[in-house]
C-alpha cells in the first residue's frame, strides 16, 4: 500500500498517510459505506486512540483520514470560524500527516470538516462535510438503555422524541431546542444532526454534498447520503423555524447568516458578527477586502 | 336494523368470550424457581387477583402475561376487539409493542419504573399519545390535563415534573398515562405497596370506579388479601410457581378448599 504514501515535503516522516494505517482506514470506510447505504442509521465502527482528548473531534478526525486523499483540498472550521483553537490543530494534524492542500474557503474545499456549524456559502455535489459528533444517540436522553434505543430505532417507535419538544413548548411556550435539534432522515431514523444551530437544519435537507458524522467517543458513525430528505421535528401547532436577529453582521453586514455575540469593551458593548469567518470575508464590500 | 342486530350480537360474544386465554404456561429460571403450567382465562370487565407469598411467581406470571418475557411453553391468546385473536408470542415484536402501549396498560409497583420522572406530568400522559402519532401539542396538553383531573390531581400541576408529586400521586398518574389510550387490559403489580393506609384506601376507591366505568379488565398482583377482596372479582392462589387454587373472591376468601389457600387466609392480621 504504497500508492498513498505522501511524498510531500511538509509532511512528518514515520507516520501513515493521514496518520491511520490502512486497515482502520479500511475498517471504517466499511462502515462509511453501510452508513450512506443506510441513511441516518448509527453504524459501530471500532474507534481508535486518536492524539487528541475525546470531545475535540475524535470522530470526525478518523471520518476525514479514511475518506481524505492526496488530491483533495481540506477545510476545517469550529463554530464556523477557520481561525479557532480546534480548527486550527486538526487542519495542522492534516497538513502534516498527508500533505494536502489546505483552505479557508469553503468554495474550493473538497473536505470539510466541522465542529457546530454548516458553512453560509451552500455546498457542492463534489464535496464531503464531516461532522463532529459528542452523542450520536438523540434518544439518550429519553432512555438511557443502548439495547431498547436500538429496538426503538428498528421498529421506529418515535413518539417519544416529541416529548422533549413538548416539555419546551410546556415549559418556555415556544420550542426552545436550539441546537443538536432532531431530524428525520429519509422517513425513517431520527438523527441527531450534531450540535449545529437549528440555523443550519435546513441545510441537511436535500443538499448535494455527501454528509458523514463521526462519533468518537461513542464510536459511531452515521450520514446523509446527497440529496436526501431531512425534516426537523415539530408540532402542527408549534411548526420547526430558525433562529433570525434584528442585528446584521457588524463586519460585513449580512443580515441572513448567523450571528454570533461578541463583548467588546469592559463596558458590556456588543457586537453582532457571522460567526462563518469565510463568508463573512467574501460578503466584505470591495474596497475593504481588498 | 340488520347492523343495530349484528352489533348486538358481537356484544355479546365479546363478553362472552374471553379476553385472554392461558393455556399451559411454564417458565423456569435457572434456580429451578419459575412458574409451571398455568392456564385460565381472563374476561372483559373483569379484576382478577393474583395472590401468593413473596417467590411463588406472580411477578413471573404477570411478566409471561404483559409481554415481557418469553415462556418456554405453553401460549397466551389476546382477543382484540375486532374479536380476531393472537397469540401474543408467535407475533413480531412490533406489533406486541404495539399492543403494550395501545391496547394495554402496565401499573408497576414503583411509579418511579412506570413514569418518566425527568418530564413534566403532562409529557408522561402525552408519551402514549404521541406513539400513537398525535402531533398537536395543544390536544396532547388538553388531554393531559383532563386526565390529571379524572386520577383527582390538580390540572394546574400539569407542567410539573413526578418528583415533586406524593407517592400516592405518582401512583395516580402512572394510572392515568396508561389510560389515557383507553386500554382494554391493564396489568398492574401491586398497585398499593409502599402507600399508607389512607392513601391506600383512595386509590383503590380511585381504581375501582375507574375499572367500572371504562369496563377495564385488570390482573392485579397483590400479596393483601384485602386489596385482592376490595377489587377482585376472581382470585387465583398461587404456591411455588403453580395455581393451586381459583375462583371467585369470597368464595377463596370466605371458604378456602386448598391447604395452602386456608393458611394464606388465617394468616391475615386482624387489627
Amino acid at each position: 500500500m504504497t500508492s498513498h504514501q505522501a511524498t510531500h515535503a511538509n509532511t512528518e516522516a514515520g507516520y501513515n498517510f493521514a496518520y491511520l494505517d490502512e486497515q482502520t482506514k479500511r475498517m471504517l470506510r466499511r462502515a462509511l459505506l453501510k452508513a450512506v447505504a443506510i441513511p441516518g442509521y448509527q453504524v459501530p465502527f471500532a474507534g481508535r486512540e486518536m492524539p487528541l482528548p475525546y470531545g475535540w473531534g475524535t470522530g470526525g478526525i478518523q471520518v476525514t483520514a479514511a475518506i481524505i486523499g492526496i488530491d483533495d483540498v481540506l477545510k476545517v472550521i469550529d463554530q464556523g470560524a477557520d481561525d479557532t483553537t480546534n480548527a486550527v490543530s486538526i487542519r495542522r494534524f492534516f497538513a502534516r500527516t498527508t500533505g494536502v492542500e489546505t483552505t479557508e474557503r469553503t468554495r474550493d474545499a473538497t473536505v470539510i470538516q466541522t465542529r457546530h456549524r454548516i458553512p453560509e456559502t451552500p455546498l457542492q455535489a463534489d464535496q464531503i462535510i464531516v461532522f463532529q459528533v459528542p452523542i450520536p444517540e438523540p434518544l439518550r436522553f429519553i432512555e438511557p438503555r443502548e439495547s431498547e434505543t436500538r429496538t426503538m430505532h428498528a421498529l421506529r417507535e418515535y413518539g417519544v422524541m416529541h416529548i422533549k419538544l413538548y416539555e419546551d413548548i410546556a415549559h418556555h411556550g415556544h420550542i426552545a431546542t436550539t441546537y443538536a435539534y432532531p431530524v428525520r432522515v429519509n422517513d425513517h431514523y431520527i438523527m441527531d444532526p450534531s450540535p449545529i444551530p437549528k440555523f443550519d437544519n435546513p441545510k441537511l435537507d436535500n443538499s448535494p454534498a455527501l454528509q458523514l458524522f463521526g462519533a468518537g467517543r461513542e464510536k459511531r458513525i452515521y450520514a446523509v447520503p446527497p440529496y436526501t430528505k431531512v425534516r426537523s421535528l415539530d408540532f402542527e401547532d408549534h411548526p420547526f423555524e430558525v433562529q433570525t436577529w434584528t442585528q446584521h453582521c457588524e463586519f460585513c453586514g449580512s443580515g441572513n447568516t448567523f450571528l454570533d455575540e461578541v463583548v467588546v469593551d469592559d463596558e458590556g458593548k456588543r457586537i453582532y458578527v457571522c460567526s462563518d469567518t469565510d463568508f463573512c470575508r467574501s460578503n466584505m464590500p470591495e474596497e475593504t477586502s481588498a | 336494523m340488520n347492523q343495530h342486530s349484528t352489533m348486538a350480537t358481537d356484544y355479546f360474544a365479546a363478553s362472552e368470550l374471553p379476553l385472554l386465554t392461558v393455556s399451559g404456561l411454564t417458565k423456569h429460571y435457572a434456580n429451578g424457581r419459575g412458574i409451571d403450567d398455568v392456564s385460565f382465562d381472563i374476561y372483559q370487565g373483569e379484576v382478577l387477583g393474583i395472590v401468593g407469598e413473596s417467590g411463588s411467581g406472580k411477578s413471573t406470571l404477570l411478566k409471561c402475561l404483559s409481554g415481557q418475557l418469553e415462556p418456554q411453553q405453553g401460549s397466551i391468546v389476546y382477543r382484540k376487539a375486532d374479536l380476531s385473536t393472537v397469540d401474543i408470542y408467535s407475533v413480531s415484536e412490533r406489533f406486541r409493542r404495539e399492543l403494550q402501549r395501545s391496547d394495554w396498560g402496565l401499573v408497576h409497583q414503583h411509579p418511579s419504573d412506570g413514569l418518566r420522572m425527568n418530564v413534566s406530568a403532562g409529557a408522561n400522559i402525552g408519551e402514549r399519545l404521541m406513539a400513537t402519532g398525535i402531533r398537536h401539542y395543544g390536544n396532547l396538553h388538553n388531554a393531559s390535563k383532563a386526565w390529571l383531573s379524572e386520577v383527582e390531581i390538580d390540572a394546574t400541576r400539569v407542567n410539573d415534573k413526578p418528583t415533586s408529586f406524593s407517592g400516592g400521586m405518582q401512583q395516580r398518574l402512572q394510572i392515568a398515562r396508561n389510560l389515557v389510550t383507553h386500554p382494554r387490559l391493564m396489568f398492574m403489580d401491586e398497585p398499593t405497596g409502599g402507600l399508607d393506609v389512607s392513601v391506600q384506601a383512595r386509590l383503590l376507591d380511585l381504581l375501582r370506579n375507574l375499572v367500572a366505568e371504562l369496563g377495564l379488565a385488570v390482573v392485579l398482583v397483590t400479596h393483601d388479601l384485602a386489596v385482592a377482596r376490595l377489587l377482585s372479582h376472581r382470585l387465583l392462589v398461587m404456591k411455588d410457581g403453580e395455581l393451586v387454587e381459583q375462583g371467585l373472591t369470597d368464595q377463596i376468601l370466605d371458604d378456602p378448599q386448598h391447604p395452602y389457600s386456608q393458611l394464606l387466609v388465617s394468616s391475615v392480621l386482624t387489627p
